[in-house]
């Protein structure tokens, strides 16, 4: 188990290339979390507006991607998706980051039992596939958003509290936190000021990737039907629902995939140009 | 050898120990009562008396610490007592659908494997040639495509379209092939992204140098030498992806509605059905931990530079 989580902070690498990789996938991202935010004011229609008389139209003026089986509007539809998943995936990273740097800090920081007992913790945690443990708990607590959000949040964390505890231990014997303790800073002050802006940049980087984790787990979870329930708007959810007009309308599961793939694909593409820059070794 | 295969064997036992504590932490700590699973599950209705027998049953009235080294017991002797719905024990109804989901899965790792080693292995060798761009390309798509729709589209293609394979069932070998090769893209985006990297760090070892000088063929340095250190970290993959590929034999089940394990425990989880939850993530992490266990064994075989000794701190 050990070294899967340990960082290599080498020196900064510059490629024209990745910094290209950079400055693209920033702007896709930036604007798909532009729509998510603005969905309510640039989408044409109310996304679970039902118009059956409408059902299943090509693709018009009015309704520029056509409509679904209960004649509400596509592209309003997928707009409203974007915010389903960012939104909830930035929450599930927010959250665990929150929970892995309180456990993490605590771990590295005062060593001993405790340490060990949260380590070993993280380590059970670690022994379940990732998706299972999540689907494990999903089904004791029942199908829902906050349950998938909650589940995936529980099962986030261990690997950022692993990450922050190894930078942590790593950094506590280096001469400027000695420093920071001789000249009479207190512990808290310490970690505020000189651990934490220090841990998390590569964290910021690692979470890059963990945010295409989360949004394809969203998605999943919510086609499986364990995630969010119709009639939200949510990209896994109409791929579900979608898949019953494969052989006459296609585009119904055709679109919401390329949304997820898309936006994965860009966190991905980020978090590993990112990490190549800075020389952050990546979890697989 | 024998000293460092009974430590990692000993190492394993609390490791599965804490994952049936987690489940049965979950369980205790979720709203849901066993004993009203049950009865609804049953469609019975509940009444006081009723509860209270099924919770005497089930043994829930007896203190936590005992309960769970029940558990602990039962789930040794693969009893993972009987399933809400059907009323028959777990155990069976897994063995029944067990096959169904291996079949896939082997299938998959196979297919995996079978592409991802040439392309990973020559995209290293021909770095930045036309089959090096394609490999990064199918690496990202593999890793950021989301199965269940990748499926569809596939379904799309090759059995709305083409009608070449069926869309789904499971029974002849054109019933494999869907479904292998969904599950399998992601595998072959990691595994050959793993083996690129780890063939680029081998040819720059001291080893590959000598080799040339002495004047062995190139073609024997490399399939010799550099293939079979270089395919280590791979096997790692293979070893940590597992859960990957659990829970992606859950997705491809429902999609091409495989007769499986996944498709009975997302069944279970709309159904409440505890006991079914219950062993498919205890027996899924016991696969996940004990299959890590033997990747590293295979790996001494491997690298013989890994020492039996050197490992046993581990």
């Amino acid at each position: 188990m050990e070294g899967k989580d340990r960082i290599l902070i080498s020196s900064i690498r510059n490629g024209t290339k990745s910094k290209w990789a950079i400055v693209i996938c920033s702007v896709i991202l930036l604007v798909f979390f532009l729509v998510s935010i603005l969905a309510p004011w640039i989408a044409p229609h109310d996304p679970i507006q039902v118009n059956l008389a409408l059902k299943l139209s090509p693709p018009s003026w009015e309704y520029p991607l056509g409509t679904d089986h209960l004649g509400r509007c596509n592209l309003s539809r997928l707009l409203y998706g974007a915010r389903i998943s960012l939104g909830f995936a930035s929450l599930i990273f927010v959250a665990s980051l929150g929970v892995g740097l309180l456990v993490g800090t605590i771990a590295g920081y005062r060593g001993g039992w405790i340490d060990l007992f949260l380590m070993r913790f993280c380590d059970g945690v670690m022994a379940f596939p990732n998706l299972v443990l999540v689907l494990g708990i999903v089904g004791l607590l029942g199908p829902g958003l906050w349950q998938v959000v909650l589940a995936l949040m529980m099962v986030q964390w261990v690997y950022y509290a692993r990450m922050i505890r190894g930078m942590v231990v790593s950094m506590k014997e280096q001469n400027f936190i000695t420093a920071a303790r001789i000249s009479g800073s207190s512990t808290g002050k310490i970690i505020r000021r000189h651990m934490i802006p220090n841990v998390l940049p590569p964290i910021m980087v690692m979470g890059t990737l963990e945010m295409g984790w989360a949004i394809m787990d969203i998605s999943a979870l919510s086609f499986l039907g364990l995630g969010i329930q119709p009639p939200t708007p949510e990209w896994g959810t109409m791929i579900q629902e979608g898949k019953n007009f494969i052989r006459n309308q296609p585009e119904l599961m055709l679109y919401p995939g390329l949304m997820i793939l898309f936006v994965v694909i860009s966190f991905n593409v980020l978090g590993e140009s990112l990490s190549e820059r800075y020389g952050v070794k990546r979890r697989y | 050898m024998v000293i460092y295969l009974t430590k990692r064997l000993l190492a394993v036992i609390p490791i599965i120990l804490f994952a049936i504590f987690l489940m049965f932490l979950l369980i205790r700590l979720s709203p849901v009562d066993p004993a009203e699973a049950y009865l609804a599950a049953a469609n019975i209705h509940p009444t006081e008396e009723l509860l209270a027998e099924k919770r005497q049953e089930f043994g829930l009235d007896q203190p936590l610490i005992v309960q769970y080294f029940q558990t602990v017991k039962k789930i040794v002797l693969l009893d993972f007592g009987n399933s809400y719905v059907t009323n028959s024990p777990v155990w069976q109804e897994v063995a029944a659908r067990m096959p169904a989901t291996i079949q896939l899965a082997v299938s998959s790792i196979l297919l995996s494997i079978i592409v991802s080693i040439p392309l990973g292995f020559l995209s290293a060798v021909y770095k930045n040639s036309l089959i090096d761009h394609f490999s990064r390309l199918l690496s990202y798509l593999g890793a950021s495509v989301p199965q269940f729709w990748l499926g569809y589209i596939l379904i799309f293609f090759f059995s709305v379209k083409l009608d070449l394979f069926p869309v789904e069932g499971r029974g002849t070998w054109q019933h494999f092939v869907l479904p292998s090769l969904t599950l399998s893209l992601a595998l072959i985006a990691i595994y050959t992204r793993l083996l690129r990297a780890s063939v680029l760090e081998e040819l720059e070892e001291v080893y590959v140098l000598y080799a040339r000088t002495r004047g062995v063929k190139e073609k024997a340095i490399m399939v010799k030498h550099v293939l079979r250190i270089a395919i280590s970290p791979m096997l790692t993959g293979l070893g940590m992806n597992l859960g990957k590929l659990l829970t992606g034999t859950i997705i491809v089940e429902q999609v091409f509605s495989w007769p499986g394990f996944g498709r009975f425990f997302i069944e279970a989880i709309f159904n409440r059905d505890i006991p079914v939850i219950q062993s498919y993530v205890v027996l899924a992490a016991c696969l996940f931990i004990v299959c890590n266990l033997i990747v590293d064994i295979v790996q001494l075989y491997l690298d013989p530079r890994i020492s039996w000794k050197g490992r046993t701190e581990y």
